[in-house]
Parts: C-alpha cells; sequence; structure tokens
C-alpha cells in the first residue's frame, strides 16, 4: 500500500464513517433532505419558472387569487403567482445566507483563534475591536452600510458579513483557549511545530464543531437578515427575496385585507430553511468530534 | 544516533554531558503585587549521553517546570540550558532544530494525543514538521511505531487515540518522539497515569531504547521506586532547587540529605527506621524560607540532631547553596550531612 493509497483509504473511511453517523441522526436528515429538496428547486426553478410569470405587468393570473387549482398558493398584487415567486426568491435567500454566513464566519474564525492562540496585547486589541463591532446594532448597521452603499445583493451580503462576525469570534477563541490548554498543543510545540502548525493543524480541527455550528446558525441569522433589510426596502428592488416578498405583501394591504396566502409561504419558507440548518448543523456536530461520536 | 561509548550504567562521568543546565532560574511574576514564584530557583543539572537520570520530588517542587526548560518550552529568567556545551537560543529557527534532537513526553497520553489524529497523523507529525511529507514517511512511522512496541505497526495506523488503552497511547506519544530520532526524551511522569501492569511494560521501553539506541532520558517522577527501577543516577528536588544528587544507589540507598530520607521512609518497604512524615506547610514558591530552604520542615534541625552537630544557626541563616551537575560525585546541600558530628551514615531517624 503506497502512502497515496494509505491516505486516501484514510479519507475514505473517515467520510464513509461521518456519514453513516449523520445518517443515524434523524433530525439532522430530516433537515438535510428538506434543504436538498429546497436547494434543488432553487437550483432548477429557470426550468419551469417562466420569466414572464415573474414580471409585474406579463403574468397571466388575476389580482390576488386565493389558492386555487391554476395557482396553489394564489396569486400576489400583480396577478404572479406566490408559489412561483416564493421558489424565485429561495435562489437569493440562500445565496445571501450562505455568502454572508461564509463571510462572517471565516472573518470571525479568523480573528477569534488568532486572538486566542497569541494572547497578550495582540489578542486584547482584536477582542477590544471585536467589541466594538459586538456593541454596534447589527440592524442599524447593517441598514446603514445599504443605504451608503449601491443597492445590490452584494451590499447586503457585505452588510450582513460585516454585522455578523463577533459572535464567531467571541465562541472561537473561548474554544480556541480551551484547546490550547490541552497538552497536545505543547506536545505539538516540543515536536518543533510553530504558530502556524498549532493553528492549523491542531486548534482549527478542534474549533471546527464550534465553527460549522455556527455557521448553520449564521446562515439561518443572515437570512433572517437579508428578509428584514428587503421587508425594509433596502434591498434590490429588481431581484426577489423572501423578506422582498414579505414587503410587498405588506406595501400591498395584504395584513388588512386578509390575504394570508401573499404572507405566510414565504414567512413559512424563511423558517423552515432556518429550522433545517440548525438542525443538520446540530447533527453535524455530534458526528465531527470523535468521542461525542462513541456515545451509543 | 550514535550508540554512546560506554554502555554500562552510570559511567557516563567522563563523556561531555547532552543536555545540561547551569545556575537555571525560572521565576512566575506574580499578580498585582504579590510575590513571584520561584518555581526553579538555581539548578545545575548533566544528563551524558546514553544515561538515564530521574528528577525525583514532591508536586509542586518545580520538576516539570524545569523538564519544560530543557525543551525551550519555559524561558528561564536567569541561567542557561545548553545542548552539547551550547547555550540554548530562543529563535524560532533555533528551538526548531533544537526540538529535532530533545523530545518532551508527557504524563497523560490521553491528553497529549489529539483526538481528532490517527495514530498514523501523531506519530508522523513531527517528521512532518522537519522534514515535510516525504515518499518514506510510512516507512518512518511503522518503524518508530514498532520501536515502541506497537506491532505490526499497520494495525495501528487508522486507529483513533480514544480507541487505544493507555499504554498503547502512551506508545504511540513515545513513538512519536521516537520518529524524529532525538539524542535525549525528557519525560515528565511517563507512567503516573498509567496502571501498575503497563508501568512496567513503558519502563522497559524506556531502558531498552537507552541500551538499544543510547537515549538519554530525564524522568521526571515524584515515586521513588520507579527511580531506583530504571535510572543511572537521581536528583532530589525541593522547592525549586536539587538538594541531594548522585548515582541512585548513593541517593536511594544510602541517602544524606534529611529531605531524602524522609521521603524514602515513607516506601512501604523502606529501611530507613521509622516513618517520617513531615510536618510544617508544604513548600511554597513564593515564599522560599531564607537559609536552608528545607529547615522549616526539617526533622533533624526539629529533633535538636542538628543542634548538637552546632549547624543549627547555619541551617537557618546560611543557604547551602546550589549543588554542581556534575555526574561524578555525589552531593548534598546540607549543612548538618556536611558537619563531622555525629556521623550522618549511623543516623536512623530522629529521636
Amino acid at each position: 500500500m503506497s502512502r497515496a493509497a494509505l491516505v486516501w483509504t484514510r479519507r475514505r473511511r473517515a467520510l464513509a464513517g461521518y456519514a453513516r453517523a449523520f445518517a443515524g441522526n434523524r433530525g439532522g436528515m430530516a433537515g438535510l433532505a428538506v434543504l436538498a429538496l429546497i436547494g434543488l428547486a432553487a437550483l432548477t426553478a429557470p426550468l419551469f419558472v417562466d420569466d414572464a410569470a415573474l414580471s409585474h405587468t406579463g403574468a397571466e393570473g388575476g389580482r390576488f387569487q386565493p389558492p386555487g387549482l391554476d395557482h396553489p398558493l394564489g396569486t400576489d398584487a400583480f396577478g404572479r403567482s406566490v408559489l412561483d415567486l416564493v421558489v424565485w426568491g429561495a435562489r437569493i435567500s440562500l445565496t445571501v445566507g450562505f455568502l454572508a454566513a461564509f463571510a462572517s464566519v471565516a472573518l470571525g474564525t479568523l480573528i477569534g483563534v488568532v486572538a486566542g492562540h497569541y494572547g497578550g496585547w495582540p489578542g486584547n486589541v482584536l477582542m477590544r475591536v471585536t467589541d466594538w463591532f459586538a456593541v454596534l446594532p447589527a440592524l442599524v448597521m447593517a441598514v446603514a452600510l445599504a443605504a451608503v452603499m449601491s443597492r445590490s445583493t452584494l451590499t447586503i451580503i457585505i452588510a450582513i458579513g460585516v454585522t455578523a462576525w463577533p459572535t464567531t469570534a467571541r465562541v472561537v477563541r473561548a474554544q480556541t483557549l480551551a484547546v490550547e490548554a490541552r497538552p497536545f498543543i505543547e506536545r505539538a510545540r516540543a515536536l518543533g511545530g510553530g504558530h502556524a502548525h498549532v493553528m492549523l493543524r491542531h486548534v482549527l480541527p478542534n474549533v471546527m464543531p464550534v465553527v460549522l455550528a455556527q455557521t448553520t446558525l449564521l446562515v439561518a441569522e443572515a437570512i433572517l437578515m437579508e428578509a428584514t433589510l428587503a421587508f425594509l426596502g433596502l434591498g434590490d428592488a429588481g431581484t426577489i427575496s423572501w423578506g422582498g416578498i414579505i414587503e410587498e405583501a405588506r406595501n400591498a394591504g395584504a395584513v388588512s385585507s386578509g390575504i394570508w396566502w401573499y404572507m405566510i409561504p414565504p414567512g413559512v419558507a424563511i423558517a423552515v430553511v432556518a429550522l433545517s440548518f440548525t438542525m443538520c448543523g446540530r447533527a453535524l456536530e455530534g458526528v465531527l468530534n470523535p468521542r461525542q461520536r462513541e456515545r451509543p | 544516533m550514535s550508540a554512546p561509548a560506554d554502555p554500562a550504567r552510570g559511567s557516563a562521568a567522563g563523556g561531555a554531558p547532552v543536555l545540561s543546565t547551569a545556575g537555571l532560574q525560572i521565576a512566575f511574576s506574580g499578580r498585582s503585587g504579590r510575590a513571584a514564584a520561584r518555581a526553579v530557583d538555581g539548578v545545575d543539572l548533566e544528563i551524558g549521553a546514553g544515561e538515564i537520570v530521574a528528577l525525583v520530588g514532591e508536586s509542586g517542587c518545580g520538576k516539570s517546570t524545569l523538564a519544560r526548560a530543557l525543551l525551550g518550552l519555559v524561558r528561564p529568567t536567569a541561567g542557561a540550558v545548553s545542548f552539547h556545551g551550547r547555550g540554548l537560543v530562543y529563535r524560532p529557527r533555533d528551538l526548531k532544530a533544537f526540538r529535532r534532537r530533545v523530545q518532551l513526553v508527557l504524563q497523560d497520553p490521553t491528553g497529549a494525543l489529539n483526538p481528532r489524529h490517527t495514530v498514523y497523523d501523531a506519530v508522523a507529525e513531527g517528521r512532518r514538521i522537519h522534514t515535510g511529507s516525504t515518499a518514506d514517511e510510512r516507512d518512518h512511522v511503522a518503524e518508530a511505531l514498532s520501536r515502541a512496541g506497537l506491532r505490526p505497526p499497520e494495525r495501528f495506523f487508522l486507529r483513533y487515540p480514544h480507541e487505544l488503552s493507555g499504554g498503547q497511547r502512551q506508545r504511540v506519544a513515545i513513538a512519536g518522539a521516537l520518529i524524529l530520532q532525538p539524542e535525549v526524551i525528557v519525560a515528565d511522569e511517563p507512567v503516573a497515569s498509567l496502571d501498575a501492569s503497563v508501568r512496567g511494560e513503558i519502563l522497559q521501553l524506556l531502558l531498552r531504547l537507552r541500551d538499544d539506541y543510547g537515549l538519554a532520558a530525564l524522568v521526571v517522577t515524584h515515586d521513588l521506586g520507579l527511580a531506583w527501577n530504571i535510572a543511572d543516577r537521581a536528583a532530589v528536588m525541593y522547592l525549586g532547587r536539587v538538594v541531594e544528587t548522585g548515582t541512585v544507589e548513593e541517593v536511594l540507598a544510602a541517602p544524606r540529605h534529611p529531605y531524602t530520607r524522609a521521603l524514602l521512609s515513607v516506601l512501604p518497604e523502606s529501611s530507613a527506621g521509622e516513618q517520617q512524615i513531615l510536618a510544617g506547610e508544604p513548600p511554597d514558591p513564593t515564599r522560599i524560607p531564607a537559609g536552608c530552604r528545607f529547615h522549616v520542615r526539617c526533622p533533624v534541625l526539629a529533633s535538636g540532631a542538628a543542634q548538637a552537630a552546632g549547624v543549627a544557626d547555619r541551617c537557618r541563616s546560611e543557604d547551602p547553596g546550589m549543588l554542581g551537575g556534575s555526574p561524578g560525585v555525589a552531593q548534598v546541600a546540607c549543612h548538618w550531612a556536611h558537619a563531622p558530628e555525629p556521623e550522618p551514615a549511623e543516623w536512623a531517624g530522629p529521636g
């Protein structure tokens, strides 16, 4: 068995083990199934949703039709099918949720690990900066950023990414401190490992469960934040997102006139996706911690 | 790795020491005005090629700090650590080169192995740090594992530490040190967390490595029996300083320092007369007593034997000084042991 084959065997076994353990977790599998379904719908949306059906002028349905055979979730103020809107909205909501969560988790992890590893004054300075960002009201900051920069999906991603990282940084730093106190860090240093070795080979893999859990929570949070910003009218007016649909519904007076099918579906979609990410995250956390996995 | 010129036990006196300290002091600064803790307070120690030295002392005496200082993990406040006669340079690159030749084995193998790394990764880690991933890495890992007594090594490659027994874990940790082919291993309580049946095996392994590969070792322990079984020389440490040193036979069979005698007297199979439970407060490195640092707890001083020998005042006021590290002679830092009368060898416990 050559070295490459050995590495491959090791990786394949590890992955198979993870997959088996994950499959044993019902909540995680349910969350994953729902996410796969929504993801598939979002990816294939252009195949069965016509562009014309989403335009304000070209929709063929009547105004505010209640759910029926033609339009399973009814229609909106412009006669568009709400089902089409929700499926299309998943594209923007998931994209923004993922990218913003990855941006903020990457930033938070970098700052948390560096602050925890070096400690001393560099760590303190980093944590004071983190505190400063943490006490800024995230929504106000995001609104301000979204207002100053050009109105685009990228602006929303940046606004969420910049405001959401302090929690991750704090959590990761705490975990880093706990890992750094363990004897294998001392062993790694005694073997001759430098800062980069300790941080990349020992600290990072051991904070990954926390980071993953944090990512899944943040995806949910970023989707909510995106919905909030879009609801406040700060989103890109040219795109359809779940928050944007709810905003349009409110503008159209859906609340007072009892047009529930206009508001409930995007709201439920937001809740279901957030819940699925959380369930997947919890399951993944258990799988990636080998000692936790050993428990029956 | 070179075999020692003279593999006979306890005869490394002739050669130059591999690893040594001179006047080593390590103080941890106290918080908010409290006094600094002088964990190591002047130690001269030498480890020769192919020699096993036991560093004995109770918890808190600074022996673990000394072990870490030997690897450059803790920077000394004063004094120096020397490797082959050259002082340690605390620059990252020099430390890295140094740590290829001196290795640490920790007390608790469960904590010392990253739970996310397989045995293969844990053993290969040191080699990857120093030479990167090479094509023959697998052979080196296999060889290190079999030298540490894990055979056949292939069976262990893909295991995780939590799937192994305590003794196997410690062997993995030792294999991880051996893969770098070090000249010296510093083992901090290597068997303290293992059960008795495994202890013997690990100690046997250390002895075999010494005999087969000329590996020198400093074994830090609180267990005198362990020191007796594997070490060539022993150094007894009390409150940051070595108070008695010599060959194991000299120190443990004919102890001269009252502290060593007290430690030995509480062993079940002791022949040192009745048991002495040391009185007084446990040593506190933030408040090291003046004079002999042991005098407040010294049974010889308390019993009046020191008074009879006419050294009681010196015990209270005069520091007996540091012991030289040279391995040839047995030394003791005790005024009473150096006093001409009464003959310390006839001493059979106080009153």
